[in-house]
């Protein structure tokens, strides 16, 4: 009788309410802050369109993730491939009527928001993933037919991404669902194999490479081979961080981008921006409230008790943390130039909505612990 | 429906791969980590650096170009400000507007319009567009008078090179003009301090001294952005104005050297037979260096460069001229100096029925009727021809050389401080075997004895060998800059072996002025304080031919450029002489006609000034 009346009091708006991960919100939120300081600083330190239109989305997308988080963790099981199937469907859209801009088709018009479905897919290929590895028994996991369905769910979207062209992104997507498979258990010789295959294919890949990219693996390897042209981002970038020092230039004083040396400042490079602006103390700091999100994250899937919500709140940390790696390493010139926003941080509706459903569904599956699915 | 055994595997496998990969994401995040402290603690000054390399750009101005001086303190070559009018396109709302404006007050011509437009397309739209250089101060005062509907017109004032004595200093100083591309090559210190309209050096001491006179940048420092725009301002390293040169030069004296060669092409030289200083030094005809200072029209250019009596040639220092019978005194003093001759050694010259003969050749005296019986005094008075064939004869060339050399003639005068400067020539016999690889023939040792020939001079040879000769036969070292201190180990040491023979020269030369039938006598002044002695000389351009001999033209009636070169050497006061002279009139017509007469008025002044150039040196002394 007790057990009965706890378990329908969980269930109740406050119960919810109160279960939600406090710890997790207010690093958003402190995230959400910070980012939007960052972009009043590369406005240059005015209230601009960038700074208010971040603002507005900021706003929006994590009213909407606490919305989220009250629909029962059951809904999104059970949306897993419809909305996979969806997405999907606005990829092959973006290819044939997407809307081209600096020569790549990679956003739908919606008339309020100019959607970017590649962003999204990085979140729902992971719900999609989760899904069908939850039903799968153990044995079945390492099954000839679950590897190549699995890598189907993979190699689709990722394919209608490269063909865009976005190889950042396409290369982000494929990582989520790489996690994906791993946390489902895949044998480590897979990896390891596919690992040591993608090594040895490497040249043959470069040479499939467009001229662009070729030129941004050379610009990787020595950057100052053209400082002026390929290479002027990285080396722009790492000046900037490297100026900024122990303590920073100061908000507003980050004379790299205030003086336009920055590229891209508003998006990939907003690290970049901050770190000149805040040194090695904010960055790290950056970097801890990160870790804490993270480590909130597969928390709530080490308390989860579905399979279904441990797997995606794994993997959805996981690639939080990839994205979080990739774009600082790239800034930081440890990377090649890929196109790969760092979450909430960055400018962009699509990259924002994405990870905040990721958030939210997360978010989710904290307050309906408790729940599981069939 | 799942069973629960293989949901725990599942579950179990799940947490373990989970507790992998938490480690694996501290290692990577170490590595960001590190990657952060190593750019941005470790490498830190080194990325600041180029930060500020970035961001922050400097702006050389033209320097200010030292003055010059003449010996007073008078400025010869100075600054001035120059009206300027500057438009940054960019800040321009309309520029059709403005610049159509600018054109009707400034009243532009189309090719200038059209070379300003040019000029606009060529920069960018935040760079300074020069629309005039040199505006009058009318046009200037319009200007700003009309400012308030030219948006983004600046009215500058800019500081430029002023010659206020015009064409009195052109060979002495050279002018400034535009850097070219050939200065930048040349010159290390012009290529670091260029600028965009910095003017430089083209010829004279504006050249020889650039390294000196040129200054240093001031320089602006600003911050820029990505594309070079200037941000703010953050210094003003203001840079020095160039060394101020004090020439020897009297003013005075150099504007009637150029009074007196109105007209004319010549040189006239005065020089301080003690200290070797150049009080006056002009060559004729001159130009006005003020009109290469902005660049010269090429109607003006090709003006003076078409000119017949040659304005760009310094005559005074790469005029090579036969030195005719100025050469007399060094010819005499060579005789005395080998004891060839005594100076009652007597030769009798007959005129042109009988010219001296050698060899078939024929050596005629000047005069028709011939001197007579001469001896030395007489025969340098007289500027007897057939006196100093005889001498010569008996001289011989190459003693006549030695002499010559000694005195300063077949060498720069100045070394190297005019790179215009020629050396002449004194030939001798070896001189003739080497560079023609004839044989020296006696024939023309005795026209070198009058001046002819081979032997050529510059007319600062020519006074610096006067003024050795006035001076008792001291070397002196001539020298254009004041307090041009070099110290040479044989200034002062004589170069004569018995200094009677140098008195009998100056005797000589006092007789060919002061005395009845001397070849200057009309232009001799007769009070002791400004008596002068001299030296004519009249160096033919051509061959006199039987013909011209008989047809016995005057001066005028002869062809420009046929007519003999009038020369003229001096030396006075003759009781304490101070100063040397030589005067030089191309194609003049006679020495003693043409080039005496200026000495006499010069040595007026001259005399007159050394008073209060002696004053101004001793209250110099007192204010010290």
């Amino acid at each position: 009788m007790y057990q009965y009346r706890r378990f329908n009091n969980k269930n109740g708006f406050f119960q919810k309410f109160g279960n939600l991960d406090y710890v997790l919100l207010s690093c958003l939120l402190i995230l959400g802050f910070i980012s939007l300081a960052t972009m009043y600083s590369t406005d240059g330190g005015e209230v601009l369109f960038h700074t208010r239109s971040h603002f507005i989305k900021f706003v929006v997308f994590f009213s909407m993730m606490l919305v989220i988080s009250f629909i029962n963790i059951k809904f999104w099981f059970s949306l897993g491939y419809l909305s996979y199937a969806v997405i999907l469907g606005m990829l092959i859209w973006t290819i044939n009527f997407g809307i081209t801009a600096s020569g790549s088709k990679r956003w739908i018009d919606l008339y309020f928001l100019n959607l970017q479905p590649s962003e999204l897919m990085k979140i729902f290929i992971i719900l999609c993933l989760a899904k069908y590895f939850h039903r799968m028994k153990s044995q079945h996991v390492n099954s000839f037919y679950s590897i190549c369905f699995s890598l189907i769910i993979i190699f689709v979207p990722m394919s209608l991404v490269i063909i865009q062209p976005d190889l950042g992104t396409s290369l982000l997507i494929a990582l989520s669902g790489i996690v994906v498979l791993w946390f489902a258990g895949l044998n480590h010789k897979y990896f390891f194999y596919s690992c040591l295959l993608s090594i040895i294919s490497l040249p043959i890949i470069i040479s499939f490479l467009k001229p662009y990219q070729k030129l941004r693996v050379l610009t990787f390897l020595n950057p100052d081979r053209d400082p002026l042209g390929a290479g002027y981002q990285i080396i722009q970038s790492k000046i900037a961080v490297g100026s900024g020092g122990f303590t920073g230039k100061g908000f507003l004083k980050g004379t790299q981008s205030y003086l336009e040396f920055l590229p891209e400042k508003h998006t990939d490079f907003i690290f970049t921006l901050f770190s000149e602006e805040f040194g090695f103390i904010g960055s790290v700091l950056l970097l801890l409230i990160y870790s804490i999100i993270i480590y909130r994250v597969i928390r709530i899937g080490a308390l989860s008790r579905s399979y279904f919500a441990k797997l995606f709140c794994y993997s959805f940390g996981t690639s939080i943390f990839i994205y979080v790696v990739i774009n600082m390493s790239m800034v930081l010139g440890l990377l090649p130039i890929v196109g790969s926003p760092l979450p909430i941080m960055s400018y962009g509706g699509s990259s924002m909505l994405a990870t905040m459903i990721g958030f939210g569904i997360v978010m989710s599956a904290k307050t309906h612990s408790q729940q599981s699915i069939a | 429906m799942i069973n629960i055994s293989d949901s725990a595997t599942k579950l179990n496998s799940l947490n373990r791969r989970m507790f992998i990969l938490a480690a694996a994401k501290i290692i990577i995040l170490g590595g960001i980590v590190s990657r952060l402290f190593f750019l941005q603690v470790k490498e830190n000054k080194k990325y600041l650096t180029l930060s500020d390399k970035n961001r922050i750009r400097e702006w050389k101005l033209p320097p200010i170009r030292g003055e010059f001086q003449d010996y007073f303190g008078n400025i010869i070559a100075g600054n001035f400000e120059a009206y300027q009018l500057h438009i940054i396109p960019e800040e321009v709302e309309d520029f059709r507007y403005v610049i159509y404006r600018v054109k009707e007050l400034l009243e532009l011509s189309e090719k200038q319009f059209k070379k300003v437009i040019k000029k606009k397309n060529e920069i960018k739209p935040w760079e300074t567009l020069i629309v005039a250089d040199n505006l009058s101060w009318e046009k200037f005062s319009k200007i700003n008078n009309h400012l308030y509907d030219l948006n983004g017109v600046k009215p500058v004032i800019s500081i430029s090179r002023d010659y206020p004595y015009k064409e009195n200093f052109t060979h002495i100083l050279g002018y400034v003009s535009q850097a070219n591309e050939n200065d930048l090559l040349t010159n290390e210190n012009i290529k670091e301090k260029f600028v965009p309209g910095l003017k430089v050096g083209k010829t004279g001491l504006e050249k020889s001294f650039e390294q000196k006179l040129i200054g240093s940048n001031s320089v602006e420092r600003y911050e820029v952005n990505a594309y070079g725009r200037r941000i703010s301002q953050l210094a003003f390293q203001k840079g020095d104005k160039g060394e101020t040169i004090k020439l020897t030069i009297d003013t005075k004296i150099q504007e009637l050297t150029n009074e007196l060669l109105k007209e004319k092409a010549g040189s006239i030289c005065v020089m301080d037979i003690y200290t070797g200083a150049i009080v006056a030094m002009h060559s004729s005809p001159s130009f006005d260096p003020n009109s290469f200072v902005f660049g010269i029209s090429q109607d003006e250019w090709q003006l003076i460069r078409n000119n017949p009596m040659k304005p760009l040639v310094n005559k005074s220092l790469s005029g090579n001229y036969s030195p005719g019978s100025t050469i007399k005194p060094i010819v005499a003093l060579s005789a005395l100096e080998n004891e060839i001759i005594k100076p009652d050694f007597t030769v009798q010259c007959r005129g042109h029925k009988n010219p001296l003969e050698l060899y078939g050749q024929t050596y005629h005296c000047w005069k028709k009727e011939g001197h007579g019986f001469v001896n030395l005094r007489e025969a340098m008075k007289q500027s007897c021809d057939t006196y100093f064939y005889e001498v010569a004869r008996r001289l011989g060339v190459d003693r006549l050389s030695v002499t010559a050399k000694k005195f300063g003639l077949g060498q720069k005068v100045f070394k190297d401080v005019f790179d215009n400067e020629k050396s002449g020539l004194v030939p001798n016999t070896e001189w003739k075997k080497n560079a023609l690889g004839r044989n020296w023939v006696l024939g023309e040792t005795i026209i070198t004895g009058i001046g002819q020939g081979f032997i050529q001079t510059t007319p600062i040879q020519l006074c610096l060998m006067t003024a050795q000769i006035a001076n008792g036969g001291y070397k002196i070292y001539p020298k254009i800059v004041a307090n041009d201190d070099n110290q040479y180990a044989d200034k002062f040491t004589p170069l004569y072996k018995k200094s009677r023979n140098i008195k009998i020269v100056q005797d000589a030369m006092f007789s060919s002025t002061n005395e009845v039938r001397g070849t200057s006598y009309r232009s001799r002044l007769d009070d002791p304080k400004y008596r002068f002695a001299g030296k004519t000389g009249t160096s033919q351009v051509k061959k006199i031919t039987e013909r011209d001999r008989e047809l016995d033209l005057k001066t005028f009636e002869i062809p420009y450029e046929e007519r003999d070169h009038a020369l003229y050497v001096a030396f006075g006061p003759y009781k304490s002489p101070r100063y040397a002279l030589s005067i030089i009139i191309e194609h003049g017509g006679s020495g003693g006609t043409v080039a005496a007469p200026l000495a006499k008025e010069l040595f007026k002044m001259i005399i007159d000034r050394h008073e209060i150039r002696k004053n101004y040196d001793n209250k110099k002394y007192l204010d010290i």
